[in-house]
């Protein structure tokens, strides 16, 4: 199964990439040999291998829940692309129709 | 002269004040002005305020005060670990000129042991990469030939330390990105064990893969370094309580008799230079002449690291780079007052990342969608159980393992750029340590018949990085008597431009 321009388009758009034409064309055969290359993975692992999602396993890491120091509004926003009224300034999320 | 000494050397001479930490940083960012032009290992620079630190610190040590053994010594930190005072770009477009907030954990940690940071290191973008070149800043060089790369992705801070502009950098490891740079400069690298160097505001590639770490030219000052950086850290839920008060002392060994060594029999053969696998051949028997005993081992799931890694690695960073939006911070494309916010963060996007990153995340996005996710993202969690098990079995009948840590030595800028399963390469042997979660390091063990660094990997079980110092310390004092000095000392006089 090859891996076209049209699936990078569709994939980029999942990932909220506004590629080019030109890179959706570029990538999809170096996409294509790097997934077959790692397609290798389904040949060992069974159904009786567990899945590993962090090697060194901990669980249920808790802290006191305490206030402590946080940053300041003006911290915050210090690397806002805009802000206004101690807040960040964002394009429209919601449509008016 | 002050800036060939070590950074142990360098922290005596401040505290028993032979040498004010002015004078030291002073020497270092001489050095700097004259070879980053060349090296184009440091992004940014903070002169004013690396001497204002270093001014503070002698003033302290003038007072009385007793300060740590690295108090007053210059470090580089690489650009993906936040800092109040300096940007932090990671090498990207998406983040160029950002000043965090906040100082990362490590970060915090140097300042408050009297380090003195003198700048941020050139990396890949985010960390992807085992060569420099994805960073939108351009390439670092390696200071034993300028055409080629200086590893990946933390050739920032090999090139700088190799090239005497620091004593010591921080580094981040994934999946090699501080031992592969260390192989191919001739300097020491260390990845600790998974959790033992808090993440906190290290800037996230792969959560469940990235270690912070330290890069130095002596294991002396790996060790000094790694024990200021180390320790519980509740700001990190994946941080361990462990002893780190023995590195320094381990790297003071020069015996390993009864050390049970393992060659990891993947790791060899084909693919491998010549070059590099004789030096290998001989680092083997020099340990063996320290005493210890070395057998080979098969560890078979570890030919199947490298694809469970570049799926694994993806999925991880697609979601962790989701953050970079354009909305709260970094760089907004095409709000031009008619476009959604959706539209906004693809173009954005689009405009800040390069193109290994928009590679990768295509990769992990496909990975984890639905109807892939199982064939691929989970068979590659499978393989890393498959390669725990292989460590464990390992590691019941050796105390460390041992690889070269690169396949080749330095390849020339350019050689690798459009061909990326060529690049991936690079970290075969690096990136079990990574899946597996334990102590990995690198350390110089001489030249190729290229004359290029060849660096030996040494693998200890999860929390036994004391190991990595053990050998890797033996092994230095070893080879050093027999050069007549480090390594370093053979490469070529960098110049300036």
């Amino acid at each position: 199964m090859a891996v076209t321009p049209e699936d990078i388009a569709r994939l980029a758009g999942l990932a909220r990439i506004q590629l080019s034409e030109q890179e959706c064309r570029d990538l999809a055969p170096e996409i294509d040999v790097i997934l077959e290359s790692m397609a290798k993975v389904g040949e060992v692992a069974g159904d009786d291998v567990a899945l590993t999602t962090h090697a060194v396993p901990r669980t249920n890491v808790f802290r006191a829940d305490e206030v402590r120091p946080s940053l300041t509004p003006e911290q915050a926003l210090s690397g806002a692309p805009a802000a206004e009224d101690n807040r960040f300034r964002v394009p429209a999320i919601l449509s008016e129709d | 002269m002050l800036i060939t000494k070590s950074a142990a050397e360098l922290g005596r001479l401040i505290a028993a004040r032979e040498a004010s930490s002015v004078e030291v940083t002073t020497a270092f960012l001489d050095r700097i002005d004259e070879l980053n032009p060349t090296l184009n290992a440091f992004l940014h620079v903070d002169r004013e305020g690396a001497l204002a630190a270093a001014r503070a610190i002698d003033e302290r040590i003038a007072a009385g005060e007793q300060m740590g053994p690295l108090a007053g010594v210059p470090i580089g930190v690489k650009d993906n670990f936040c800092t109040v005072d300096m940007p932090t770009t990671c090498g990207s477009r998406m983040l160029e000129g950002w000043v965090p907030p906040y100082d990362s954990t490590v970060v915090r940690r140097l300042r408050e042991a009297g380090l003195v940071i003198v700048g941020k290191t050139n990396m890949d973008e985010f960390a992807m990469g085992s060569s420099t070149e994805t960073s939108a800043f351009g390439p670092s060089r390696n200071p034993w030939d300028t055409d080629r790369i200086p590893g990946g992705s933390g050739g920032g801070s090999s090139a700088a330390v190799a090239a005497h502009l620091v004593p010591l950098a921080l580094g981040s490891d994934t999946g090699g990105s501080i031992r592969q740079p260390a192989a191919v400069t001739g300097t020491v690298g260390i990845k600790p064990t998974y959790g033992g160097v808090s993440r906190y505001g290290v800037v996230a590639m792969a959560s469940s893969l990235d270690q912070p770490g330290p890069c130095a030219r002596t294991v002396t000052d790996a060790a000094l370094l790694h024990e200021v950086i180390a320790g519980h850290d509740d700001m990190d839920a994946t941080s361990l309580d462990l002893d780190h008060s023995g590195l320094v002392d381990a790297a003071a060994t020069d015996d390993l008799t009864g050390l049970r060594v393992g060659i990891v029999d993947e790791f060899r053969g084909e693919g491998y230079d010549e070059g590099v696998m004789a030096r290998f051949d001989e680092a083997v028997r020099r340990l063996e002449a320290l005493g210890a005993e070395v057998v080979t081992i098969s560890c078979p799931a570890f030919t199947y690291a490298l694809p469970a890694y570049y799926l694994i690695q993806p999925a991880e960073l697609s979601s962790n780079l989701a953050r970079f939006d354009g909305m709260r911070y970094g760089l907004r494309a095409g709000d031009d007052g008619t476009r959604s916010a959706e539209e906004v963060m693809s173009l954005s996007r689009e405009a800040g990342f390069g193109k290994e990153a928009k590679r990768r995340i295509i990769i992990g996005t496909y990975a984890l969608s639905a109807g892939y996710a199982d064939q691929y993202y989970g068979q590659a969690q499978k393989v890393r159980t498959l390669i725990i098990e292989d460590f464990r079995a390992a590691f019941e009948r050796c105390d460390v393992l041992v690889s070269p840590t690169t396949p080749t030595t330095a390849f020339r800028i350019g050689e690798r750029v459009a061909d990326p399963m060529a690049m991936y390469m690079a970290d075969l042997c690096t990136i079990p340590s990574n899946l597996a979660g334990n102590a990995s390091a690198s350390f110089p063990i001489g030249l190729s018949d290229d004359g290029l660094p060849v660096g030996l990997q040494v693998i200890a079980p999860t929390m036994e990085d004391t190991r990595l110092y053990r050998v890797g310390g033996a092994l230095e004092r070893d080879l050093e008597a027999e050069w007549g000095g480090s390594l370093l000392d053979r490469a070529p006089e960098a110049k300036g431009e």
